[in-house]
């Protein structure tokens, strides 16, 4: 069967959700930063669907001309590129946290509260 | 380069399985390592189905700055911070919440995605080629482009300085 | 003359404000230049002053007997749907003459300030409040709508509070001014109240299209009239709000002849003479009856104090009082075009007096001997010393008695006679306002020859160690020309019986057809034997009168004092203390205020207010005391509750 858009997105749902799922049972510090990070990959996965998929119904309907192929791309570049800085800055405070505390339990971290 | 179609069924089949599963296993094993590993296998299978969409650029760049240097920074911290496997692994409150919730959000992403439904991805594009994503970053994107230089000196100035030893 | 040239009378006072006060505030010593000071703001107004005189000779060799204004504007200034109002201006005959007035006086004034403030530290910002109020005061009788009006209004009541108040050390004068503000201020509620009303009834605020439906008003032209009267009586000095005016002596002698006695105190009398086709429908036919009341009130209530004052500038200021209690007669009267004479022959021999009076006390200071320079019963005999000062001042008492042929004979004879004609067609309470007229009369008289025969007449009563030197030309200068005018003045308006019905200049060619006054000719004409009568009757009181004063001090000089003390008897007390209105208003309304705002208002503030600034500060911080526990630190709640938020936002979006 040949995949179309609808199945792209479906894995990258899948992805997203797992990472939704990861985020809020994890409580290593680490692991649920890297389930932030396959939430950006899987949004990064459809926005490449859906540059293909404008890509492909433009050149059908012979408007090729007003769309853009690589703007998803570009977009995807970007997040990257967030993601990476995101990355640096969560992992110097993970550092931090556990200069003072020895461990990176996130249950064991609420001093910021009332 | 043309795509075969039967080539984009496998490839598509093939990475998305491996990819879920290597999710799956981000968030179910317990070693922060073999979480990691599991990311990083993930990862690859996003390459994979990049390339299957034809979007080769971004699939280089993403074995070679996800999987490659972000990963490896991560398993680097790991490592350096010798971390303990999670303790306390019976079933609470959190994970049955996380768990339903999951669900309820799936089913409402797969519903939104219920219309893009038979719309095709497959056919020959120069969308992904470093020449117009060159072109694109030189010309239209040029402003953004330099901006996120400033934002990534930004996040490298500031992990320095909340990682470093507070030696006043 | 084009629109630019016009713009120049108004913008010209401003720019020497600004100019002066910029370069003053930045330069320390600019502020000694005192001539170039003096030659920037006398240029100022003077300039004004003769461009307002060429369109004077432009506009009276127009068409005979009809005139149209002259019209000029600089900038818009409100333009919203159904409002229109801009800074724009019209001269007729009416602003024509009350500007020269303004431009003309203020002139000489200026240059009798150059002199008289010779060595004050704060000279700079005395021309420059002049200019200002130069300015302000063209903007109030140029301007053709009532908000040009309004702000110049406002603008003389900050300048005469800042004159008032311009040797501010002394807490008196700081006092005097805050009050002259207060009390312009009610006077100023009640002109806003009238604004509104004219605009709720005409849509607009241009003096044209008001006095063009005047006709429609109906009743509510009674109120509107009222309130315009009760503006007016704030700023023009009368009961009940005429307190402020003694009291604004303490300002610098010659803002006092400006501002307290030419210009500003008649901007009520204009006012009135402006929108008087509203005072002339048959709704407001009460309100001209109270008018005349009240002026007769107050002129006879001023003159009676007057007698008793001793303070030369005091005597002045109540005389004042009382010659505009005569212009609001006229205006009772409905002769709104007598007023306006009387303002013009008043501002000549007031202004005159003023500066006489400011020239004999600067001459008294400058002898350093005498306690108080301003004490007529330490002078005399200053006519030796000060011949110019001394004639000018005798021929301006002569003027304001009333003598045959100086200006204030023919203006006050005309009010005198409106007010006894008017008896006859509008009611008999006319005649009474006409006794008390002429009482009055016999009074300002009385008064005025004798403080002008104690100062320059009889003993000299200074020590005897130095003696007093006549002023510079500055001074003299300026004094000579109003001495001359309050002598010819009255010319304007020669006396219609004596002279025929056209040596009247004023009523039968230049307000010939813009100022209309209640008709009494007819009136006149039943009765030309009893305004012979009164004509009689003015020469009697007003030579009559000087003669017998002049002779009673020449015989007792200052001992005369205990005689008019003896004749007035019981009453001399109270006339000398101004018979206790400033503390019976301490009494029954300043007392109540500070009562209820020390009690009633401190109760409210602390209780009430406070209660709801405490109140809501305690509820909210009830409410965060139960409300922060949700803030439990854990990353991951956060990001539970963000997902829900999620599933539910987008819940809503599919199903909606």
């Amino acid at each position: 069967m040949e995949p179309n858009a609808f199945m792209y997105l479906t894995v990258s749902a899948f992805m997203f959700v797992i990472g939704v799922v990861g985020v809020l049972t994890r409580r290593n510090g680490i692991v649920v930063f890297m389930c932030v990070e396959l939430m950006l990959n899987a949004v990064n996965l459809s926005l490449i669907t859906f540059s293909k998929m404008h890509a492909v119904a433009a050149a059908a309907g012979g408007t090729a001309a007003d769309v853009n192929p690589a703007a998803g791309s570009m977009m995807v570049f970007f997040v990257m590129c967030v993601a990476a800085a995101e990355a640096v800055v969560g992992l110097a405070i993970v550092i931090a946290i556990f200069r003072n505390k020895l461990h990176i339990d996130i249950n064991d971290v609420n001093i910021l509260k009332w | 380069m043309t795509f075969d179609s039967a080539f984009q069924i496998v490839f598509f089949w093939f990475f998305a399985i491996l990819g879920i599963a290597g999710g799956i296993g981000l968030i179910t094993q317990k070693n922060p390592v073999m979480a990691a590993l599991s990311l990083i296998l993930n990862f690859f299978s996003i390459a994979g189905l990049y390339l299957s969409l034809q979007a080769e650029f971004i699939a280089v760049i993403q074995v070679l700055v996800y999987a490659g240097a972000i990963m490896v920074l991560f398993l680097f911290v790991i490592m350096l911070l010798k971390l303990q496997n999670e303790q306390n692994q019976q079933f609470d409150v959190m994970k049955g919440l996380a768990f339903l919730l999951g669900l309820a959000f799936l089913g409402e992403l797969l519903l939104v995605m219920n219309s893009f439904m038979g719309k095709s991805v497959t056919g020959g594009f120069a969308m992904g080629k470093v020449e117009p994503i060159g072109m694109q970053m030189m010309t239209n994107y040029l402003f953004p482009f330099e901006m996120i230089s400033v934002v990534l000196l930004a996040a490298l100035i500031g992990a320095i300085v909340i990682a470093k030893k507070h030696t006043y | 003359m084009n629109n630019t040239i016009l713009s120049l009378i108004v913008l010209l006072p401003l720019a020497g404000a600004t100019l002066i006060g910029l370069t003053g505030f930045l330069n320390k010593q600019f502020r000694h230049m005192e001539k170039l000071i003096g030659i920037i703001a006398t240029a100022a107004v003077a300039v004004p002053f003769f461009i307002i005189l060429s369109a004077f000779l432009h506009f009276s060799s127009g068409h005979d007997g009809h005139h149209d204004a002259i019209k000029f504007s600089i900038i818009p200034w409100i333009e919203s749907a159904g409002l229109k109002i801009g800074f724009s201006y019209h001269l007729d005959q009416l602003s024509l003459l009350m500007g020269m007035i303004v431009t003309g006086i203020g002139s000489l004034i200026h240059i009798y300030s150059i002199g008289y403030m010779h060595h004050d530290k704060g000279f700079y910002k005395f021309f420059l409040y002049l200019n200002l109020f130069i300015f302000s005061m063209l903007n109030l009788i140029l301007g053709d709508n009532l908000a040009v009006l309004f702000l110049g209004w406002e603008g003389v009541g900050v300048c005469s509070y800042l004159l008032i108040g311009f040797w501010y050390e002394d807490m008196e004068k700081a006092k005097a001014a805050q009050k002259a503000f207060v009390a312009n201020r009610i006077g100023d509620f009640a002109m806003i109240g009238a604004m509104f009303m004219i605009f709720g009834q005409v849509q607009s605020l241009s003096f044209a299209d008001i006095n063009a439906s005047a006709g429609s008003f109906g009743d509510s032209a009674f109120w509107i009239t009222l309130l315009l009267f009760i503006a007016a009586t704030g700023k023009s000095a009368q009961i009940p709000l005429y307190v402020w005016l003694p009291d604004a002596m303490a300002g610098p002698t010659p803002v006092s002849a400006l501002i307290h006695a030419a210009t500003m105190v008649t901007s009520g009398i204009y006012l009135i003479a402006r929108m008087h086709p509203i005072f002339s429908v048959p709704a407001a036919e009460p309100v001209l009856m109270v008018i005349a009341c009240v002026a007769a009130l107050t002129a006879i209530v001023a003159a009676l104090i007057a007698v008793a004052q001793n303070d030369i500038k005091k005597v002045l200021a109540y005389s004042t009082v009382s010659q505009l209690g005569f212009m609001f007669m006229a205006l009772g009267a409905g002769a709104y075009t007598t007023a306006i004479f009387h303002v013009m022959t008043h501002a000549f021999f007031k202004a005159c007096l003023f500066l006489g009076s400011g020239s004999v006390i600067h001459a008294m200071d400058h002898m350093h001997t005498v306690k108080d320079p301003q004490d007529i019963r330490t002078m005399g005999g200053l006519q030796k010393y000060m011949p110019h000062t001394s004639k000018t001042f005798w021929i301006s008492t002569l003027a304001i008695a009333g003598c045959f042929p100086l200006s204030g004979f023919f203006s006050k004879d005309e009010i005198l006679a409106n007010t006894f004609f008017s008896g006859f067609d509008h009611g008999s309470i006319y005649f009474a306002v006409w006794f008390v007229g002429t009482i009055t009369a016999v009074l300002t008289a009385f008064y005025m020859t004798r403080v002008t025969y104690l100062t320059f007449n009889g003993k000299e009563r200074f020590p005897h160690t130095s003696h007093p030197h006549e002023s510079s030309p500055f001074m003299t200068i300026p004094l000579w020309i109003l001495g001359i005018l309050a002598a010819v003045g009255g010319f304007l308006g020669l006396n219609q019986a004596m002279f025929g019905h056209d040596s009247h200049i004023l009523n039968h060619t230049w307000f010939h057809g813009l100022i209309n006054n209640r008709d009494l000719e007819h009136t006149m004409h039943e009765h030309i034997s009893l305004e012979w009568g009164l004509i009689i009757l003015a020469f009697i009181i007003s030579y009559g009168m000087v003669y017998f004063t002049y002779n009673f001090y020449k015989k007792y000089d200052i001992e005369g004092e205990i005689k008019v003390k003896k004749l007035f008897g019981k009453m001399y007390r109270p006339m000398e203390n101004k018979f206790y209105v400033d503390e019976f208003y301490e009494k029954t309304i300043l007392k109540p205020f500070v009562w209820a705002g020390e009690n009633i208002v401190v109760w409210f503030d602390k209780n009430i207010i406070d209660g709801i600034v405490n109140g809501s500060a305690s509820v909210t911080a009830a409410i965060g005391d139960v409300i922060r526990r949700m803030q439990t630190g854990y990353v991951t709640h956060y990001a539970l509750v963000i997902s829900i938020g999620v599933v539910i936002l987008l819940g809503y979006l599919l199903l909606g």
